[in-house]
C-alpha cells in the first residue's frame, strides 16, 4: 500500500513542509480523514478538536507562505492524553467526575508546543486518572488495540499509544507512573518514551502519584522522540520539582552508534514465570543485534527490584489518596444531585464519579497512610524506593544501559484480566522500576509475536542520561528496520 | 469565688501553653502569584492553583521562607539545616484541595523561647517550633439562622486560601491568664517588629488557641488537656482563661472527671462551650509533600536575616529605661509596640523630655485614640507636636491645663501646637501687672477664705490661685500667682 501523510514521520512530514512538498492542512485532513475511518472501532478519542486544529494548521502554512522559518512540531498533528489541561477543552482524565470539566488555562508542554505550531487533533481516551494497564478502567469504555481489535491497547495511555499507531496522530503525550507510556507503546508497536522524572514539567498534568507521574511520549520513530522532548523539555518555575538543568538538543549525536557500550541484560526478569516465549525470544535478538553493533551485553541484576512492585502499589495509592481528594462536587466537575449536607454531597459525587479501580486505589492509600499503619507500609515502601534507587546506581557503574522486555505479553484480550487485579499489575512489573527511581527509559518494537503481535524491547538509562537511551534505541531500530503496520490500516488500503 | 480563689492559690496549678497562627503579610500568597490582601471582593484573588484545580502544582514563595526564619530567629530558635512539607489530609469545603500543605516531624523553627515580664517578674516560655503553612479559605453559612447548624446553604471565599501562615508553638509553660495574655501581647510586638505581620487579631491575621489544665502543685504529670478555640483578641484569651481555670478548678473540686476535649469561646456570654471531643480526633494521614523539594536553606542567608533583625521589643524596652531613664512601666507601654517607639523615638529627636513624653503618650494621648478607636499611624497628631507640647509646658509657656486643651486640638485638627496656642489664648499670663487686677477681684469676692488663710491657714491659697485660674481661663502661671497673692495678703496684713 501507499502510505499516507498521517502515516509518515514528524521528520518526514517537517521536511516536507519547509520544503513545501505538502501543507499542513493537507496533512492534517489526511489524519482526520484517518480518524473517521477507525476511531468508531478503535475508540481512541474522548474529544475531537478539528476545528482549532484547521485554523493552528492554517496558520503554519501562512508562516510557510511567508517563507518564515518553522520549528519541527510546527503544522504535525498531535494527539494529547485526556489528562493534560488544555485551556477551554474538555478534559476529564478518563473520569466522570471530570465530564464537564473545561480547565481555564494550558499544562506546561500543551503551551511550549502550542507556541511551536503543533496542530492538536484531539485528547485521547485513558484510564481514570491514569490508573489502569489495559485502557479498560476509563469511564468512557476502552480503547482497542489496531493490531487486534478484540485484544486491548495497554494503558493507561491506551487512546495515545492506539492514536500513533493508527495514524489518527503522527505523535501523541502520554503519562508513565507505572509503565503507562511504555507498556502501551509495546503493545501497539510504537515507540515510547519517559525521560528523567522532572526533565518535561508536570504543570497541568492531572495527577495520579506526584511523585511517579512522568510525562512520555509517543512516536513512529527514535528520531521523532527526541524532536518532541527537545520542544517540551526543560526547566519550568511553575512546577518546584522541574530540573534545574537547560535541556539539550537530543537530536544531536542520536547516530554515534553502540561500539564499546556496555548493555546489562536483565536475565532475571527474562525468566521470569509470565514472561511469553515470543516475547522473550525476540528481546535475546534484539540484543545479539546490539552486540553485533558492536555493545558488549552481560548479565546485570537489581536485587530488590523484585520489590518494586509492592512498594510502588502503596506509595502511588497512598499519593492518589490525597491528590484526588479535591474532587468533592464543590468547585469544578461532576456534583451528584441531591439534598443533605456537604458532607453527603461530597460522598455521594464521590460514590457515583470514581469508577472501581480508583476507589480501589483511594482505600488502599488512605488506609497505608492511617496513623499506626504508616511505618509498616508508607514508610517501608520509601525504603524499598531508596533501596531500588541504590540498586540502580550500582547498576550503572558497570552498564551505561539496562535492557530488558517491556511487558511480559504481548497484547491480551479485553476482560482478561479485569476480575483479577493482581494479574493486571504484573504487565507493569519491567516497567514500574524506572518509575520509582526517576530514570529514563523507552520502548521500542523489536519483533512480532506468532499470532502477529508487536512486541517491546525496554532500553533504560541512568537518571539525567536521555541521550545514551536514545542513542542505543536508534541503532537498534536502524537494525531492526521494524516496518510491520496493524491489519487494519492494511485493510483500509486495500 | 474566694474560697475558690483560695482553693486555686493551695490545690491547684494551671498550666498553659498556646499555639498562635501568624498569617504573614508577604505580597503574594504561599505557593501562587494571587494577591495576598484582606477584605477583597470575595473569590476575587483567585487562581487555578489556589483553587486546587486539577494539575495545578505549588511553587514555595521565598519571602514567606523568609519571615517564618526571621520569626525562628527573634524567638531564639534553632534554623533546620532540612525541613519539608506535609499533606495534612481532611475533607473541608473551604480548603480547595482537601488536604493543607503544613509541617509536620521537621518543622522550619525549632526550640526557642520568649520571655515575658508579669509584676516585676521575668518568665521565661518554651517555644516548641515554628513552622510554615498555608490558610483555607472562609466559609459563610446563610439561610435562617446564619448557623452552621441550621444554615440552608453555605459560601466559600477563597480569597485566604493559601495565604502564608506560620505556627507557633509555646511550651506548656504559662501558669496563669495573666502570663498568656502577657505572652501573646510580647508575642504580636515581636511579630509586628519584624514587619512580617500586619498581627490584626480582629482580621484574623493573629489567632490563638489556648490549651490549658489543672494540675496538683509539685505534679510532674499533665492534667487533662482542654482547647480553647475562638479567641479573638487578647482580652478574650485571659476571659477566656479565666473562666475555663475556674470551670476546671470545681469540676476537680467536686471529683467530677474532666474530658479531653476541645471547647469554644462565647464572648457574649463569657464562657466556653463543648466542641469536640478526643476521639472523633481527625486522623490527617500526614506524608511528605511529593510536590515540593526539601526546604534546605542557606546557612548564609540566615546569617544575614540575623544581622538584619531590627532591635525586639525587650531590648528597646531596656533601652528605654537606661538610656532615655524611663520607669520599667512607661518603658514597657511605650516600648511594647513598634508603632508607638517609632513615635516616641521621634517625638524624643525632636526635643522632647523623654520622660514626659512618654507621660504624655501613654496618659492623654492613649485616651484621646481609644475615644477616637484610631491607630496611632492614621491620627492626625505628630511627634512634632508632642515635642512642641512638651516643650512649651517645660518653658512654662502654657499650663498642663492649657497643655491638654492643645494636645485635643491639634489631635483633632493636625494644627500645629504654636498655632493652638494663640487662637485659644493659652499662653500663660506670668506677669504680675496683668494678674494684678484679677487678683485684687479674687481677694474682694471670697472674703471668707481670705480671712481664713490669714488666720494661718495654708491650705486654702490653692483655691484661691484656682480662682484667678478660672478667671484667666486657664491662662494665667499658677506659681505666679500664687507668690502674688501670697505677697499681697500677707503685704497688706
Amino acid at each position: 500500500m501507499t502510505a499516507e501523510l498521517c502515516d509518515l514521520t514528524a521528520h518526514d512530514l517537517s521536511a516536507k513542509l519547509a520544503a513545501g512538498d505538502v501543507r499542513a492542512i493537507d496533512v492534517l485532513e489526511s489524519t482526520l480523514r484517518r480518524i473517521d475511518q477507525v476511531d468508531e472501532r478503535l475508540h481512541t478519542f474522548l474529544t475531537r478538536t478539528e476545528g482549532q486544529a484547521r485554523t493552528q494548521a492554517g496558520l503554519v502554512d501562512e508562516r510557510v507562505a511567508r517563507r518564515e522559518e518553522v520549528g519541527p512540531v510546527a503544522g504535525i498533528p498531535l494527539a494529547l492524553k485526556d489528562v493534560f489541561c488544555t485551556k477551554g477543552i474538555r478534559t476529564t482524565a478518563g473520569s466522570k467526575i471530570l465530564e464537564p470539566y473545561v480547565p481555564p488555562y494550558d499544562c506546561t508542554p500543551w503551551e511550549r508546543l502550542q507556541a511551536g505550531g503543533a496542530v492538536l487533533v484531539g485528547k485521547t481516551n485513558c484510564d481514570e486518572f491514569a490508573m489502569g494497564s489495559s485502557n479498560e478502567n476509563s469511564a468512557f469504555g476502552p480503547v482497542r488495540n489496531p493490531w487486534n481489535l478484540e485484544t486491548v491497547p495497554g494503558g493507561s495511555s491506551g487512546g495515545s499509544a492506539a492514536a500513533v499507531a493508527s495514524g489518527q496522530a503522527v505523535w501523541a503525550l502520554g503519562t508513565d507512573t507505572g509503565g503507562s507510556v511504555r507498556q502501551p507503546a509495546s503493545l501497539c508497536g510504537v515507540v515510547g518514551f519517559k525521560p528523567t522524572y522532572g526533565r518535561i514539567s508536570r504543570y497541568g498534568l492531572i495527577a495520579f502519584a506526584s511523585s511517579l507521574d512522568h510525562v512520555g511520549t509517543f512516536t513512529r520513530d527514535v528520531r521523532d522522540a527526541a524532536t518532541i522532548l527537545s520542544a517540551i523539555a526543560g526547566h519550568d518555575p511553575r512546577d518546584a520539582t522541574s530540573l534545574p538543568e537547560p535541556a539539550p538538543h537530543y537530536g544531536a549525536g542520536l547516530d554515534a552508534g553502540v561500539q564499546g557500550l556496555r548493555v546489562g541484560v536483565m536475565e532475571d526478569w527474562l525468566g521470569t514465570e509470565g514472561v511469553q516465549p515470543a516475547v522473550r525470544d525476540s528481546v535475546r535478538a534484539a540484543v545479539d543485534r546490539l552486540v553485533g553493533l558492536g555493545a558488549t551485553a552481560e548479565t546485570a541484576s537489581l536485587p530488590h527490584a523484585d520489590y518494586a512492585l509492592s512498594a510502588y502499589y502503596l506509595i502511588a495509592p497512598a499519593e492518589c489518596s490525597s491528590n484526588l481528594a479535591r474532587y468533592d462536587g464543590v468547585r469544578y466537575g461532576y456534583r451528584a444531585p441531591g439534598g443533605g449536607d456537604v458532607m453527603e454531597m461530597n460522598m455521594r459525587t464521590r460514590g457515583a464519579g470514581f469508577g472501581d479501580e480508583v476507589k480501589r486505589r483511594i482505600m488502599l492509600g488512605t488506609y497505608s497512610l492511617s496513623a499506626g499503619y504508616y511505618d509498616a507500609y508508607y514508610g517501608q515502601a520509601q525504603k524499598v524506593r531508596t533501596l531500588v534507587i541504590r540498586d540502580y546506581e550500582e547498576a550503572f557503574r558497570r552498564f551505561d544501559v539496562l535492557v530488558s522486555p517491556t511487558s511480559p505479553t504481548t497484547a491480551f484480550r479485553l476482560g482478561e484480566k479485569t476480575e483479577d487485579p493482581l494479574a493486571m499489575y504484573l504487565s507493569d512489573i519491567f516497567t514500574i522500576p524506572s518509575d520509582l527511581t526517576g530514570t529514563p527509559a523507552v520502548s521500542i518494537p523489536c519483533g512480532l509475536s506468532p499470532d502477529g503481535l508487536p512486541i517491546g524491547f525496554q532500553i533504560m538509562g541512568r537518571l539525567m542520561d536521555e541521550a545514551t537511551v536514545l542513542r542505543v534505541a536508534f541503532a537498534l531500530e536502524q537494525d531492526l528496520r521494524f516496518a510491520a503496520r496493524p491489519p487494519l490500516l492494511e485493510a483500509l488500503s486495500a | 469565688m474566694a474560697e475558690a480563689d483560695t482553693a486555686k492559690a493551695t490545690r491547684f496549678e494551671t498550666v498553659i501553653g498556646l499555639e498562635c497562627h501568624v498569617e504573614l503579610s508577604t505580597a503574594t500568597k504561599m505557593f501562587c502569584g494571587c494577591l495576598n490582601a484582606f477584605g477583597a471582593p470575595p473569590n476575587t484573588n483567585v487562581c487555578p492553583v489556589c483553587l486546587g484545580h486539577p494539575g495545578t502544582l505549588p511553587v514555595p514563595n521565598e519571602k514567606a521562607i523568609e519571615y517564618t526564619i526571621k520569626i525562628g530567629l527573634a524567638l531564639g530558635c534553632r534554623i533546620a539545616p532540612h525541613s519539608i512539607f506535609h499533606r495534612k489530609n481532611y475533607f473541608y469545603p473551604d480548603m480547595p484541595k482537601n488536604f493543607q500543605i503544613s509541617q509536620y516531624d521537621l518543622p522550619l523553627c525549632v526550640g526557642g523561647h520568649l520571655d515575658i515580664e508579669v509584676d516585676g517578674e521575668t518568665h521565661r516560655v518554651g517555644i516548641t517550633r515554628v513552622h510554615l503553612e498555608e490558610d483555607t479559605g472562609k466559609t459563610v453559612h446563610g439561610g435562617a439562622t446564619g448557623r452552621i447548624g441550621g444554615a440552608e446553604y453555605a459560601l466559600e471565599d477563597y480569597n485566604r486560601a493559601g495565604v502564608p501562615l506560620v505556627e507557633v508553638v509555646s511550651e506548656p509553660d504559662m501558669r496563669s491568664a495573666e502570663q498568656a495574655r502577657a505572652y501573646l501581647t510580647e508575642l504580636r510586638a515581636t511579630l509586628e517588629s519584624l514587619g512580617v505581620s500586619d498581627v490584626r487579631m480582629e482580621e484574623g491575621s493573629l489567632r490563638c488557641d489556648a490549651n490549658v489544665s489543672l494540675r496538683r502543685p509539685g505534679s510532674e504529670e499533665l492534667g487533662t488537656k482542654i482547647e480553647i478555640k475562638n479567641l479573638n483578641s487578647i482580652r478574650s484569651l485571659y476571659r477566656a482563661l479565666n473562666f475555663e481555670e475556674e470551670r476546671q478548678q470545681v469540676a476537680l473540686e467536686r471529683g467530677e472527671p474532666l474530658i479531653q476535649e476541645t471547647r469554644h469561646w462565647d464572648e457574649g456570654k463569657g464562657i466556653t462551650t463543648h466542641g469536640r471531643s478526643k476521639e472523633y480526633a481527625f486522623d490527617y494521614r500526614y506524608f511528605p509533600e511529593p510536590d515540593l523539594a526539601p526546604l534546605e536553606p542557606d546557612p548564609q542567608w540566615i546569617e544575614t536575616l540575623r544581622a538584619e533583625l531590627p532591635e525586639l521589643p525587650a531590648a528597646r524596652r531596656r533601652r528605654f529605661q537606661d538610656e532615655l531613664g524611663l520607669s520599667a512601666h512607661q518603658a514597657g507601654l511605650v516600648a511594647s509596640s513598634a508603632e508607638w517607639a517609632r513615635f516616641f523615638e521621634a517625638t524624643v529627636s525632636a526635643g522632647a523630655d523623654p520622660r514626659a513624653a512618654a507621660n504624655w503618650m501613654t496618659g492623654d494621648l492613649a485616651a484621646l485614640l481609644r475615644e477616637t478607636h484610631q491607630s496611632l499611624t492614621a491620627a492626625k497628631v505628630t511627634p512634632e507636636h508632642l515635642a512642641e507640647l512638651v516643650k512649651l509646658l517645660d518653658e512654662q509657656v502654657i499650663s498642663s491645663a492649657g497643655a491638654k486643651v492643645a494636645l485635643a486640638e491639634a489631635f483633632a485638627t493636625g494644627a500645629s501646637v504654636d498655632a493652638v496656642v494663640e487662637a485659644k489664648g493659652l499662653r500663660q499670663v506670668g506677669d504680675s501687672e496683668a494678674l494684678g487686677g484679677m487678683i485684687e477681684q479674687v481677694i474682694e469676692e471670697n472674703p471668707a477664705p481670705v480671712e481664713q488663710f490669714r488666720k494661718g491657714k495654708e491650705g486654702v491659697l490653692g483655691f484661691l490661685v484656682g480662682q484667678v485660674m478660672k478667671k484667666s481661663g486657664g491662662a494665667a502661671n499658677p506659681k505666679v500667682a500664687a507668690e502674688l497673692l501670697r505677697e499681697r495678703l500677707s503685704g497688706s496684713g
